[in-house]
């Protein structure tokens, strides 16, 4: 069966000057395997500012022009060139922005979730849609004409979800939909998000918030330096014991209600020739200096460590 | 709808009013005081030429108040500005007014059309420039636009006559009505043949800023994450740069429009020179050269109006456009 959306190995490093003319490649996602059925939610978790949203901007096609992507994306099986993204972007798949920042200043809420129109035919269309998606939400006719510094922290994040679903599409990318939202917003963002699982759509939840990745998701990718270290179902991380990363882990046992459990050591920035995790590593092996394990099937878990690969090689 | 709060609409331009008349106050003064420490003296530019004996000089002198002190004289000019009065010109020999009201009349439709043209020039050529960053399009606009800057007006004006009126005869070289004809009887077409060169060359002197503005604004606008979410949404490059990008920067680039009234004022008094067209600037000129002290200290006045309502027009437009600011304090 095709999947949803399929990310097979895919790289993304900027080409930057630095020290004059010295070519420098920074590579900010490595080798990024990921999928997303319908009526799915995957979470990719990790730090912020890691670069978690490039992913989203490269399915969308909008990432800048110094950039270097490999790998592959594929969307219901077929490829997805940039031809096919600037097709798809804001019809098939959609993103959820993370705040009201992503909204022109200077245009009324209403229009900005209509959209480009080529006719007024097309604007009236879309116009009754917009009405339906606003109501569906709780926002009545007054809020169309405001701009969006009008909003309230509520309202602003139910327009961004709105503008979403305008086009009516199959795949759904939320990019840290939860930026320092109060308590009860998360838990509204959260229900928000799964209730549109139920719509059948497959659903990318990019977010550094273990808590709304735990509550949200169906699958949670960890992000650890620029690699996917684990996939694993969302029903596994309640319980350590399930999880089979250190890296995963060390970031479940720090949850408050897991008792705070502090493990030193931070992520690597620059490039390491091995395992991201290998300095912080309790189990490493001699080999996971010099080479990067590859992102394997354990159990129907993805994982990427030597200890499972050999694991697998045994069995 | 531009909803309009009268409250605000009338403590705005209150609060205004009040500024412009002490900034007229200070620069009536300052002027004067200036023109009255300079070398300039008020009875010789009276007579001239004339010989006149010691007693006739005297009675002159008085009539002009050269035996009174300066804070006196200060204020006396003062007191006469405050009656609605300039004084009298010394060339033309009408009230300053008259003379003002005469020629700022030619020089403001020259500045008007020259304005409009810049508006629209630099404002085009900046979104294009803008939005093909980094491209040869790009690279020529900001060439242009840097060898504009770096020109100065009259040599501008003095090469467009070469060209267009000497070489290739296309233009007259000068004057506002054909030499030989009286003003009235000239016709619309006559009056707006004459007026091209001189406009075109004053245009070319907003042009080069607003440009470069215009051109720098975009480029931010297409850094910022609303233009990244139009172009995740699927709408197509020129789309965007319509909807979000013009409807961004249009008024930050009117209201530098307006700002540059005092470019176009000075301007104006160079290209007129070049072109002998009878305007304000002209007048200027030879108030100055000709030590026309009332009709100097006039346009002086009459300029500093003019700039403050250039400003007034670009606060009024942030004031009340923009949705940011109208309703920020309308509760």
């Amino acid at each position: 069966m095709t999947k949803l959306l399929e990310v097979n190995n895919l790289s993304i490093s900027f080409t930057q000057y630095v020290q004059g003319l010295n070519r420098h490649d920074s590579k900010v996602i490595s080798d990024l395997t990921i999928d997303i059925d319908e009526s799915e939610i995957v979470a990719v978790l990790g730090s912020s500012g890691s670069g978690k949203s490039l992913l989203a901007h490269s399915i969308l096609g909008i990432l800048p022009y110094n950039s270097n992507v490999t790998g592959e994306i594929k969307y219901k099986g077929e490829v997805l060139n940039q031809g096919l993204k600037e097709k798809l972007r804001g019809k098939e798949i959609c993103l959820i922005p993370q705040s009201v920042n992503f909204l022109d200043p200077l245009m009324k809420v209403s229009e900005q979730a209509i959209g480009e129109c080529k006719d007024d035919k097309e604007h009236d269309e879309k116009k009754i849609r917009q009405r339906e998606i606003f109501n569906r939400y709780g926002l009545d006719e007054s809020v169309d004409d405001l701009y969006p510094f009008e909003l309230s922290g509520g309202m602003a994040r139910k327009v961004l979800l709105s503008t979403a679903l305008i086009g009516n599409p199959s795949l759904l990318i939320a990019d840290e939909p939860t930026p320092g939202l109060d308590k009860k917003s998360v838990e509204e963002t959260i229900e928000d998000i799964k209730n549109l699982k139920e719509h059948n759509k497959g659903i990318l939840l990019i977010t550094h918030e273990i808590d709304v990745a735990l509550k949200t998701a169906d699958r949670i990718a960890i992000f650890y330096s620029g690699y996917v270290i684990e996939i694993n179902t969302a029903e596994n991380f309640k319980n350590t014991d399930n999880i089979l990363h250190p890296y995963s882990k060390a970031l479940i046992d720090s949850l408050p209600r897991n008792g705070f459990k502090l493990t030193e050591g931070v992520q690597p920035l620059d490039e390491v020739s091995g395992c991201p995790y290998y300095e912080n590593c309790p189990i490493r092996l001699d080999k996971c200096e010099n080479n990067i394990p590859k992102l394997i099937n354990h159990d129907g878990i993805m994982i990427r460590c030597f200890k499972y690969e050999e694991a697998n090689d045994e069995s | 709808m531009i909803k309009i709060n009268s409250k605000k609409l009338v403590k705005f331009f209150g609060y205004k009013a009040i500024r412009l008349l002490i900034l007229l106050i200070v620069i009536a003064a300052i002027s004067f005081i200036m023109i009255q420490l300079s070398p300039i003296d008020p009875v010789k530019a009276y007579l001239g030429q004339r010989i006149v004996s010691q007693e006739q000089l005297a009675i002159v002198g008085e009539y002009w108040g050269t035996n009174l002190s300066l804070s006196e004289r200060v204020i006396g000019w003062l007191q006469t500005l405050a009656s609605g009065s300039m004084g009298f010109s010394l060339i033309y020999r009408v009230p300053v007014t008259e003379v003002i009201v005469q020629k700022f009349t030619a020089s403001l439709t020259l500045m008007v059309v020259s304005w409009i043209i810049s508006g629209i020039v630099g404002f085009g050529l900046g979104v294009i420039a803008g939005a093909k960053e980094g491209t040869l399009v790009d690279r020529a606009i900001k060439t242009y636009c840097y060898i504009l800057q770096s020109t100065p007006t009259f040599w501008i004006g003095l090469v467009l006559l070469m060209v267009f009126s000497v070489y290739l005869g296309w233009f007259p070289i000068g004057l506002s009505v054909p030499i030989g004809q009286l003003s009235d009887t000239v016709t619309f077409w006559q009056w707006l043949y004459r007026l091209i060169l001189p406009a075109i060359t004053l245009s070319i002197v907003g042009i080069a800023s607003l440009t470069m503005y215009t051109r720098d604004k975009l480029i931010s606008v297409k850094n910022s994450d609303y233009f990244l979410f139009a172009q995740a949404r699927g709408e197509s490059f020129w789309g965007i740069i319509k909807n979000h990008g013009i409807r961004n920067i249009l008024l930050p680039a009117i209201s530098i429009q307006f700002l540059s009234f005092n470019e176009l004022f000075g301007g104006t008094i160079l290209v007129e020179q070049v072109f002998a067209y009878p305007g304000i600037g002209q007048a200027t000129v030879a108030a100055g050269l000709r030590s026309d002290v009332p009709l100097l200290l006039g346009i002086v006045i009459v300029s500093a109006i003019f700039v403050f309502v250039g400003n007034l027009l670009a606060d009024v437009i942030y004031q009340y456009v923009d949705p940011r600011i109208r309703s920020e304090d309308d509760e």
